[in-house]
């Protein structure tokens, strides 16, 4: 009995022996990380100014980002799930782009829109003396164009999953446009909402390719953790290593955090 | 016909849906049940969603308790939320994140109540149709007969100034509709408003209705009590759902003694206590003299109308029980079948359908 059982688990060794080395594959780094870390002086290296500024800033600027794309996400997720209109083929192809595009291409394409000379911001430029490369709002900018899909995409997938009979229900009951959204749609894609802000505050918070080619990499400015990082890989190496111990604890925060809902918006959109 | 000025629903309606063209005249007086019995694609559902206001009509008008709710002549038309009629829908859509108290609160909490008052006024439904014991369960948690009371419950709580129920049973097991069914009708009894009754389920227009509207692609081919359609069919539609002969009785160690005369072998001994007997119009013969054989139940009776529908004719019959059969046109030519006919009926107790009434 416990032989067949046994027999029945184990995989044979042309599976076994690849999954061995993919997994290993993706925790080594992780403890290359971990193992190296100069733990002695850690807290010292953290509240150096750089360190600080660059935590501080990526914080502002990630958090920014997240309650842009949830100003402007939210409502295009509610127009592409409930209403119909020319081009909502194209709008929602539109939305997956940031999600595909090298970051790098992205940071050029927003320098070719809202740069100086770019197809909007020359007059960002003329009419109210607005400049958006190479400053903080840049990187607002950059941060959002990269991780505002992640809202999008999980929003309207769950307001396509909601059942618009539930509306429906709540309207004979007394219940206004306001109270319907409020009491009953907001409850049901509630933990889609919390999920698709905790997923885009990530990607924001781990942007580099977009942020520097658009906002460029000045210290206390523009200067965000991934790029603090990549600064000190060429200068102080421990600080390259602390801080992305950081940033590697933000993703296990959320890996943890999502555990239940990330899969669950999985397997709506 | 309820004329202007008058209680209750007040309808003529006019929907192009494509192809589909409903044009429906409808009126239901206060403490009414009237049942739209119709096949699917009738367009009982649109008729529905026309009357709570969930799509507006393109002719005609809708008035509740003689406000006028939709025309479109007259440029009006009332959103659902402010037309106060309560629903009660097929599959229930009771708010899954919500208790079943606060489901039933919710429509009192909608128009402005505080959550106390809500609570309150709540509680008394919540009695009444039985749901104490499960006030602090999810949806998710419930039975199909105990979703059906919940939903009835959050309807009624508003104060409805008119009933809809969509399909209210079609989403239960046949076992438990019964049980659910009688007791629907109980809580229809106490409703003094206007119900509408959407139904597929002759059965359902048969117990729970005072009378039957029937829909047929878009048009009301019949209407009227359920007994008249019932031997008065005018389309084979009508004839092959409506005519359900309904008894009531009592029943006592196989026998069913009937509440309007006369006694019928139920198909088992077990059943005692009030029961309902359902017997299809097709399971009942007729005969010009007492018929010799295995049949069990055998009486005599007069006929009252004869009414051919399609290739069949629908035959009524008084007696103990009176009853109507389904016969073909060629039966009536050999017994010779006119009104005042003395003739004999037999059916199976197989063919009989018993259960608790």
């Amino acid at each position: 009995m416990t032989r067949h059982s046994r027999s029945a688990t184990s995989p044979p060794w042309p599976v076994a022996l690849p999954a061995v080395l993919a997994l290993a594959f993706l925790a080594l780094p992780v403890m290359g990380l971990l193992v190296r870390t100069p733990w002695g002086h850690l807290v010292e290296i953290l509240t150096s100014k750089t360190s600080l500024d660059a935590l501080r800033l990526s914080l502002e600027t990630s958090l920014f980002a997240t309650v842009i794309a949830f100003l402007i996400g939210v409502p295009l997720a509610w127009m592409l799930a409930r209403s119909e209109f020319v081009g909502r083929r194209l709008a929602r192809a539109l939305v997956t782009v940031p999600l595909v595009l090298p970051p790098v291409v992205g940071g050029i394409a927003l320098l070719l829109a809202f740069g100086r000379r770019g197809l909007v911001g020359q007059y960002l430029d003329a009419c109210c003396g607005v400049t958006l490369p190479f400053t903080t709002p840049g990187v607002v900018v950059a941060e959002t164009f990269v991780a505002m899909p992640f809202l999008i995409i999980t929003v309207e997938g769950a307001l396509r999953g909601l059942d618009a009979k539930l509306e429906d229900a709540a309207a004979t009951l007394g219940a206004g446009r306001w109270t319907i959204f409020r009491r009953v749609t907001l409850p049901l894609i509630g933990p889609s909402l919390v999920a698709g802000a905790v997923l885009t505050f990530a990607r924001a918070l781990g942007e580099f390719g977009a942020t520097i080619t658009f906002a460029g990499n000045l210290p206390g400015v523009t200067q965000t953790l991934p790029l603090a990082v990549y600064v000190g890989l060429e200068g102080d190496l421990d600080q390259a290593i602390a801080l992305s111990l950081v940033l590697l604890l933000v993703s296990i925060a959320v890996l943890v955090g999502l555990r239940d809902r990330w899969l669950r918006t999985g397997s709506v959109s | 016909m309820t004329g202007v000025g008058a209680a209750g629903i007040d309808a003529t309606i006019g929907m192009d849906r494509g192809e589909f063209t409903l044009e429906v005249s409808l009126t239901v007086a206060p403490g009414e049940v009237v049942a739209v019995l119709g096949p699917n694609g009738a367009g009982k559902s649109t008729l529905l969603r026309a009357l709570v206001g969930l799509t507006p009509i393109d002719r005609g008008s809708i008035r509740l308790d003689d406000v006028l709710v939709d025309d479109p002549a007259e440029d009006v038309l009332i959103e659902p939320a402010k037309r106060r009629i309560g629903v009660v829908f097929q599959e229930y859509r009771l708010f899954p994140h919500l208790s079943v108290a606060d489901n039933v609160a919710f429509g009192l909490r909608s128009i402005g109540a505080s959550k106390q008052v809500a609570r309150t006024y709540s509680q008394e439904w919540i009695h009444r149709l039985d749901l104490a014991a499960l006030s602090s369960r999810k949806p998710g948690e419930l039975s199909g007969g105990q979703a059906q009371r919940v939903a009835l419950a959050r309807a009624l709580a508003t104060n409805p100034r008119a009933l809809l129920l969509d399909e209210p049973l079609s989403a239960l097991d046949i076992a438990t509709r019964q049980d659910v069914r009688t007791q629907l009708t109980h809580h229809l009894r106490h409703f003094t408003g206007p119900t509408v009754l959407v139904t597929h389920d002759p059965l359902d227009a048969l117990v729970l209705a005072d009378r039957v509207v029937v829909l047929e692609g878009g048009r009301v081919t019949q209407e009227g009590t359920t007994h008249e359609v019932a031997q008065r069919p005018s389309t084979p539609y009508v004839a092959s759902v409506m005519g359900l002969n309904l008894l009531r009785g009592k029943a006592l160690a196989g026998i069913v003694h009937l509440d309007a005369g006369g006694e019928l072998q139920a198909p088992d001994a077990s059943m005692a206590g009030p029961v309902l007997v359902a017997v299809r119009p097709t399971s009942i013969s007729l005969h010009e003299h007492r018929p010799e054989g295995s049949a069990r139940n055998v009486w005599q009776g007069s006929v009252d109308t004869i009414q051919p529908v399609g290739d069949r004719v629908r035959v009524s019959v008084s007696g103990a029980p009176s009853v109507v059969v389904d016969v073909t046109r060629n039966a009536v030519n050999e017994l010779g079948l006119a009104a005042g006919h003395a003739v004999w009926l037999s059916t199976k107790a197989t063919e009989l359908e018993v259960y608790p009434g």
